[in-house]
C-alpha cells in the first residue's frame, strides 16, 4: 500500500488534466472532479492504516520518483517523504478536500464554468499534497507556489468583475512577497549547508550551527517570511479577507482548511531549524498573538458573513503560530486539524446560507433564519461552539492545549497567555454575534433550504460530527517533535479563566445582539465607538497604510517612467547629430563670397596653428 | 561537413522560397517549413551519431577547419558542442514557430519574406557554430541584415524608425566588437608571432601588457546590446513592437540568445581573469535589467511593448547567472535562455494573433476575451504563469538555479535580484486581467485560436512542461561551468 503513495497526488492531477483538456459534459466532470479526490482519500486511508500499524520507530517512508535537477553540487529529486506529520496533513487535505468537492457539485451546479472550477480544485489538491509530501524544500516550494497559483485562479474564478481579479492578484502578489523571502532562505541554507533535502538539512543544521547564532536565525527568519505570507499573519495578512471574492467552497478548502495552514506546516516541518533560532521562535509567538487579537477585533465589526469567517481564520492561525512559538508543536498541528473541521464546516454552512439567500452576504439583511434553514443553523451552532472552544467540542481540546503550553512558557508566557485568553473571549463574542444576528431576531426574508440537496447537506453533517468529536482523535506526532519539557497543565485560576473566557464572550454577545440590541446601537453611536468601528472595520488600516507606503509610490514611479527614461539619452544623441547636420548644411549656401571667406579663414587658422606649435616647440 | 550543411540548407531554402514565389510554383511558406524540418532532421540525426573530440580541454561533437584567408590567419572553423547544439535546436524549432505564427499575416511578397526569415536563421546558425572570430563576425552581420528588412518592410506603423534604430545599435556594437577582435588578434600576434583569428588559438593567449580589460569590454558591450541589458536596451522595445509576428518571435526567441551565447562562448573564456574582476559590475547590470525591465513592462499599454520589456527582465537573469561562475549559475542561465525562448515566442505569437484579429495592440481596448476565446485565454495564462517563474515549468528551473548560483557568488546582489520574483507576477497577471478578464470597453467577440495556433502553442507548452519537470538531459548536454574557463 505504501508504494502507492505517488498515486495520491497523481489522481487529482490526472483529474485536472482530464477536466482541462477534454471538454467533459457536466455530470462526467463532476464524477471526475469528485472521484479523483475521493480515490486519493481512499488511498490515503489505506496508507494511514498500514503506516500507523507499523512500529512507531519505523514510521518513515521515502519514495523517489525521479531526479528532478542536478547541477554541480546541487541536487533536487522528485521524492515523497511520509512521516506522521505529512500523514496528518494528507488526511486533512484529501478527507476535507473530498467533502468540499462533494459539496461543490451542489454549490456550483448552476455555474456555466462548472468543469473549469473542478479542474482548478483538483490541481489545488494535487499541489497541496506535493507541498506536504515533498522530500526537499524545492519540491515543497513547487507545491507552495502551485497552491498559490490555484488560490489566484479560484479567487478570480468569476472573472467578469474587476474587483475579483484585483483580489486574486493581491493574494498572489502579497504571498509572493513572503515566498521570495522563503526562496532567499533556501539559497542561504544551500550555500551554507550544501543541501535542500529536508531531513539532511535539519540534521546538518543541528550539527553545524550553534543555537542562537546568526545563520540559523537568519535562515529561520527568511523561511518565516514565507509562512507569514501563506498563513496570512501580520504583516502580510491583508490578502485573506479580499480572497473571499472566490466561490465559497474554495474559501473553505483553500482559505480555511488547507492552504493557509501551509505556513504552520512549514515551521513544524523545519522545527529543528527554528529551535536553533529561539529569537525567531519568540517572534513567531508574538506575531501569533498580535494577529489573533487584531483580527479578532476586526471580525467583531464586519458585516459580510464570509469576511467575519476570514478574520476568524486569521485569528485561529494566530493561535497556531503562538503554539509553534512556544514550542507546543503537536498542539499547533492538533489545532490545525480541528480548525480544518470546524472552519470548513462554518464556511460550507455560510455557503448554504448564501445560496438560500440568493447570494446575499450581509448578515444584517439576514435574521431569524433559525427555523427556515435548520441544517445551516445547526451547522453554524456546532461549528461556532467549536470555534469558540466550548468544553467537549474539538476546538476546546486543541485550544486548551495551546493556552496551557503558553501559560507555562518561560519567556513572558503569562502575558502571551493573557492576550490569547482575551482573544478567546473575543472569539466568543464575534462567533455568537454572527449566529444571533443571522439566525435569531426578526424574520427578514423568505429563504428556505429547498434549493440545497443532499450533496450539500451530507458534507455539513459529517463535518458537524468531526467538529464535535474530532478532538478525541489522537494525533500521532509524539515521535516527530521533541517532547515538551514542562507538561502543559493549567490549574486553579488560570484554568478557570481559560475555560470561562468564551462563555463570557457569548454572554456579552447575547446581551448586545440578542437581549438588548439597543446597547450595541448606543455603543456604535458615540464618537469613540464610531471611530473604533471604522478603524477595526478597515482591518486596522493596513490596506490604507500599504497603499500609501508601497503601492502609490510604485505606481507613481512606474507611470513616470512609462516612456523609459534611458531612451531619452539616445534621443539626445540623435538630436545632437541632427543639429550638427543642420549647422553644417547651413554652410552650404552656394555663395562664392562665403566659400572664399571660408578658405581664407581656414588658411589663416592653419598657418596660425603651425606658427604657434613651432613657437611652442622651439 | 554536416555543420556546413546545417547552415547551407537554410541559405538554399531561402533562395528557393524566393524563387518559388517569383515563379508561382510553390507556396514559400511550405518551402520554409520543409527547409527547417530537413535541417532539424539533419541536426538531430547528427547529434545521435556524433562522437566527441577534445580540443583545448573541451569536448566538441564536431569540428571543421578549412583555410579561408590564410594571409590574415582567418580560417573557416565551425564546431558544435552541447551548448551550440541546444541553441541550434532552439533556433530551428522557433524558426518553425515563426513561420507558423505569420502564416496568414504576410500578404505582400511572401517569397522575399521567407527568404529573409531563412537567411536570418542561417546567420544565427552560423553564429552558434563559428569558432573563427572573423567568421563569427561575418555571421553576426548576416543575421542582422535580413532582420532589418523583415522589420522595415513587413513591420507595423512605425517600422522605419524601429528598423533603423535596431540597425544602428547593432552596427555600432558590432563595430566595437570588430575593433576588439582585431586588437585581440594583433596583441596575440605581438606576443606569439602567430597571426590567427581562430578561437582555439586565442583561448590560451597570453596578453600581458595589452589593454585586455578594454578588449573584454568591447566584446561585453557588443553582446550586452544584443542581450539586451539596461542601459543598452532601448532598440529592443521598438524593434519588437514594430516587427511582424515572425520577426518578434525570432528576435525574442533567438536573436537575444546570440548575445548571451557570445558572453558564454567568447567574452568570458577569452578573458577569464578580466571577467572575474568585472563580474560584480556585470551582475549588477543583470540585476538592474531584471528590476528596471519589470518596472517599465508594468507601465506599458501596448502588449508587444510589455512583452518586450519582460524580455529585458528575463535576460537579466542570464547575465546574472553567467557571471556567477558556478555550475548552477551557468546551467541556470542556459535553461533561462531556452525557457525564455519558449515563453516569449509564445507570447509574441499570441500578441500577433490578437493584432491580426482586432487590429490593435492597445490593451486598454481589450478585456473579457476569455468568454469568447477560452482556449486562447488558457494558453496565454499558461505562458504568463510560466514567465513569472512557476515551479514545474521551464523558467523556474532557470531562474532558481541562476539565483541559487548567484547567491553563492554575491549574496547581496542576488537578494535584490530576487525582488524580480515579486515584480514578475505584477506585470504578468495584469496582462491576463486586462485582456482576458473583466469586461471589454468595446464589446466584441474575438475568434478563438485556430487549430494551427493551438498546434503551435501546444508544442511550446509541452516543451515548457518537459523542461520544467525533467530538465536533466538538457543540463547534462549543457555541461559544466568548466567550459567557460573560469573556476
Amino acid at each position: 500500500m505504501l508504494n502507492l503513495l505517488w498515486l495520491v497526488p497523481t489522481f487529482p492531477l490526472a483529474g485536472f488534466l482530464l477536466l482541462a483538456l477534454c471538454g467533459l459534459p457536466k455530470r462526467l466532470a463532476a464524477w471526475v472532479g469528485v472521484g479523483s479526490v475521493g480515490i486519493a482519500a481512499l488511498l490515503t486511508l489505506g496508507i494511514a492504516v498500514e503506516f500507523l500499524g507499523m512500529p512507531a520507530s519505523e514510521q518513515v517512508f521515502r519514495q523517489t520518483l525521479w531526479q528532478w535537477m542536478s547541477s554541480g553540487d546541487f541536487t533536487a529529486t522528485f521524492a515523497l517523504y511520509l512521516d506522521p506529520l505529512a500523514l496528518v496533513m494528507m488526511c486533512i487535505i484529501t478527507g476535507i478536500g473530498f467533502l468540499i468537492h462533494l459539496y461543490s457539485v451542489g454549490y456550483m451546479d448552476e455555474d456555466p464554468a462548472f468543469s473549469r472550477f473542478f479542474a482548478y480544485m483538483n490541481l489545488f489538491v494535487a499541489a497541496m499534497l506535493v507541498l506536504v509530501l515533498g522530500d526537499n524544500l524545492v519540491l515543497l516550494y513547487l507545491g507552495w507556489e502551485g497552491v498559490g497559483l490555484c488560490s489566484y485562479l479560484l479567487i478570480g474564478f468569476w472573472y467578469d468583475s474587476p474587483e475579483n481579479g484585483y483580489a486574486a492578484r493581491k493574494a498572489f502578489i502579497v504571498t509572493r512577497i513572503g515566498d521570495t523571502s522563503m526562496a532567499i532562505g533556501l539559497f542561504l541554507l544551500f550555500m551554507h549547508l550544501g543541501t535542500l533535502d529536508i531531513q539532511q538539512l535539519m540534521q546538518s543544521a543541528g550539527d553545524n550551527w550553534a543555537q542562537g547564532s546568526l545563520l540559523p536565525t537568519l535562515a529561520a527568519a527568511l523561511l518565516l517570511g514565507g509562512a507569514l505570507g501563506k498563513s496570512a499573519q501580520l504583516p502580510l495578512q491583508t490578502w485573506l479577507p479580499d480572497a473571499m471574492a472566490g466561490p465559497t467552497p474554495i474559501s473553505a478548502l483553500i482559505h480555511a482548511a488547507t492552504m493557509v495552514t501551509a505556513g504552520v506546516y512549514l515551521i513544524a516541518r523545519t522545527h529543528e531549524l527554528f529551535m536553533l533560532a529561539p529569537e525567531v521562535l519568540f517572534v513567531v509567538a508574538v506575531i501569533g498573538v498580535l494577529t489573533l487579537l487584531i483580527s479578532g477585533f476586526t471580525a467583531l465589526v464586519q458585516t459580510d458573513i464570509k469576511r467575519i469567517l476570514a478574520f476568524s481564520t486569521m485569528s485561529q492561525l494566530g493561535y497556531m503560530f503562538l503554539a509553534l512559538g512556544v514550542g507546543a508543536w503537536s498542539a499547533a498541528i492538533f489545532h490545525l486539524m480541528t480548525h480544518a473541521f470546524f472552519k470548513a464546516l462554518l464556511f460550507l454552512a455560510s455557503g448554504a446560507v448564501i445560496i438560500c439567500m440568493h447570494h446575499e452576504q450581509d448578515i444584517f439583511k439576514m435574521g431569524g433564519l433559525r427555523k427556515r434553514l435548520p441544517v445551516s443553523f445547526w451547522s453554524f451552532v456546532i461549528g461556532g461552539l467549536a470555534l469558540a472552544a466550548l468544553p467537549l467540542t474539538s476546538g476546546y481540546y486543541s485550544k486548551h492545549e495551546i493556552l496551557g503550553a503558553t501559560h507555562v512558557f518561560a519567556r513572558s508566557g503569562d502575558t502571551l497567555w493573557a492576550v490569547a485568553v482575551l482573544g478567546a473571549l473575543i472569539t466568543g463574542i464575534y462567533t455568537s454575534r454572527l449566529i444571533f444576528v443571522v439566525f435569531f431576531g426578526a424574520d427578514k426574508t423568505h429563504a428556505d433550504e429547498s434549493s440545497i440537496g443532499l450533496n450539500i447537506k451530507l458534507p455539513l453533517i459529517i463535518l458537524c460530527v468531526l467538529s464535535l468529536f474530532g478532538g478525541l482523535i489522537h494525533v500521532p506526532l509524539d515521535r516527530v517533535f521533541p517532547l515538551q519539557q514542562v507538561l502543559p497543565h493549567l490549574a486553579g485560576t488560570a484554568n478557570a479563566l481559560t475555560i470561562a473566557a468564551p462563555f463570557v464572550g457569548i454572554l456579552i454577545a447575547y446581551l448586545f445582539f440578542y437581549g438588548k440590541p439597543e446597547l450595541s446601537e448606543k455603543v456604535a453611536a458615540n464618537s469613540l465607538g464610531k471611530m473604533l468601528q471604522r478603524f477595526w472595520f478597515s482591518g486596522w488600516g493596513f490596506d490604507w497604510l500599504y497603499q500609501k507606503l508601497l503601492v502609490n509610490p510604485l505606481m507613481w514611479l512606474v507611470r513616470a517612467n512609462k516612456k523609459d527614461v534611458v531612451d531619452s539619452f539616445y534621443h539626445l544623441i540623435a538630436w545632437l547629430i541632427r543639429l550638427l547636420h543642420r549647422l553644417l548644411s547651413m554652410s552650404q549656401t552656394g555663395r562664392v563670397q562665403w566659400y572664399a571667406a571660408g578658405i581664407a579663414l581656414g588658411v589663416v587658422v592653419i598657418v596660425g596653428l603651425g606658427v604657434w606649435r613651432q613657437h611652442l616647440w622651439f | 561537413m554536416v555543420l556546413v550543411w546545417l547552415i547551407l540548407i537554410l541559405f538554399l531554402g531561402g533562395i528557393l522560397a524566393w524563387l518559388a514565389d517569383r515563379t508561382r510554383l510553390a507556396d514559400p511558406r511550405w518551402i520554409a517549413i520543409a527547409t527547417i524540418l530537413i535541417d532539424l532532421l539533419v541536426l538531430i540525426s547528427f547529434s545521435l551519431s556524433s562522437s566527441s573530440v577534445t580540443i583545448a580541454g573541451q569536448e566538441w561533437w564536431a569540428t571543421l577547419d578549412l583555410p579561408w584567408i590564410p594571409r590574415f590567419g582567418i580560417h573557416f572553423i565551425l564546431a558544435m558542442d552541447g551548448l551550440a547544439f541546444l541553441m541550434l535546436l532552439l533556433t530551428l524549432f522557433l524558426g518553425l514557430i515563426a513561420v507558423l505564427s505569420s502564416w496568414t499575416e504576410i500578404k505582400k511578397s511572401s517569397g522575399f519574406f521567407h527568404f529573409n526569415l531563412l537567411w536570418t536563421l542561417a546567420g544565427v546558425a552560423g553564429v552558434f557554430t563559428a569558432l573563427d572570430l572573423f567568421l563569427f563576425f561575418f555571421f553576426w552581420e548576416v543575421m542582422l541584415i535580413p532582420m532589418y528588412f523583415i522589420i522595415a518592410v513587413w513591420g507595423h506603423e512605425n517600422r522605419t524608425y524601429a528598423a533603423i534604430k535596431f540597425f544602428i545599435f547593432t552596427q555600432a556594437s558590432g563595430l566595437l566588437m570588430l575593433l576588439a577582435m582585431v586588437a585581440l588578434v594583433y596583441f596575440n600576434y605581438q606576443q606569439s608571432g602567430q597571426l590567427s583569428f581562430s578561437y582555439f588559438d586565442l583561448l590560451g593567449a597570453n596578453l600581458s601588457g595589452a589593454p585586455v580589460f578594454w578588449l573584454m569590454l568591447g566584446f561585453f558591450i557588443a553582446f550586452v546590446v544584443k542581450l539586451p541589458g539596461v542601459p543598452l536596451h532601448t532598440w529592443l522595445p521598438d524593434a519588437h513592437t514594430q516587427a511582424p509576428t515572425a520577426g518578434s518571435v525570432i528576435l525574442a526567441g533567438i536573436l537575444l540568445k546570440t548575445g548571451a551565447y557570445g558572453l558564454i562562448r567568447f567574452c568570458v573564456p577569452l578573458f577569464p581573469e578580466e571577467s572575474v574582476i568585472f563580474a560584480p559590475t556585470a551582475m549588477t547590470l543583470g540585476v538592474i535589467s531584471i528590476i528596471y525591465g519589470a518596472l517599465v513592462a508594468f507601465a506599458q499599454t501596448d502588449i508587444k511593448r510589455l512583452i518586450a520589456y519582460t524580455s529585458i527582465s528575463h535576460m537579466g537573469f542570464v547575465l546574472l547567472g553567467v557571471y556567477a561562475f558556478n555550475s548552477q549559475g551557468y546551467q541556470g542561465a542556459v535553461m533561462t535562455m531556452l525557457a525564455h525562448g519558449m515563453t516569449s515566442a509564445a507570447l509574441f505569437a499570441f500578441a500577433g494573433s490578437v493584432q491580426q484579429r482586432i487590429h490593435t495592440r492597445d490593451m486598454r481596448e481589450m478585456g473579457g476575451f476569455w468568454g469568447s476565446a477560452p482556449k486562447m485565454g488558457a494558453i496565454v495564462m499558461f505562458f504568463s504563469i510560466a514567465a513569472l517563474g512557476m515551479p514545474g515549468l521551464a523558467n523556474f528551473i532557470g531562474e532558481f538555479l541562476v539565483l541559487l548560483g548567484a547567491f553563492k557568488a554575491n549574496s547581496w546582489i542576488t537578494v535584490v535580484a530576487a525582488l524580480g520574483l515579486i515584480l514578475a507576477p505584477i506585470y504578468s497577471l495584469v496582462v491576463i486581467q486586462r485582456i482576458f478578464h473583466g469586461k471589454p470597453l468595446v464589446p466584441r467577440d474575438i475568434s478563438d485560436f485556430s487549430s494551427r495556433e493551438v498546434l503551435m502553442m501546444g508544442m511550446m507548452m509541452l516543451i515548457t512542461i518537459g523542461l520544467g519537470l525533467y530538465p536533466q538531459p538538457v543540463m547534462e548536454t549543457v555541461g559544466l561551468v568548466l567550459q567557460m574557463g573560469v573556476s
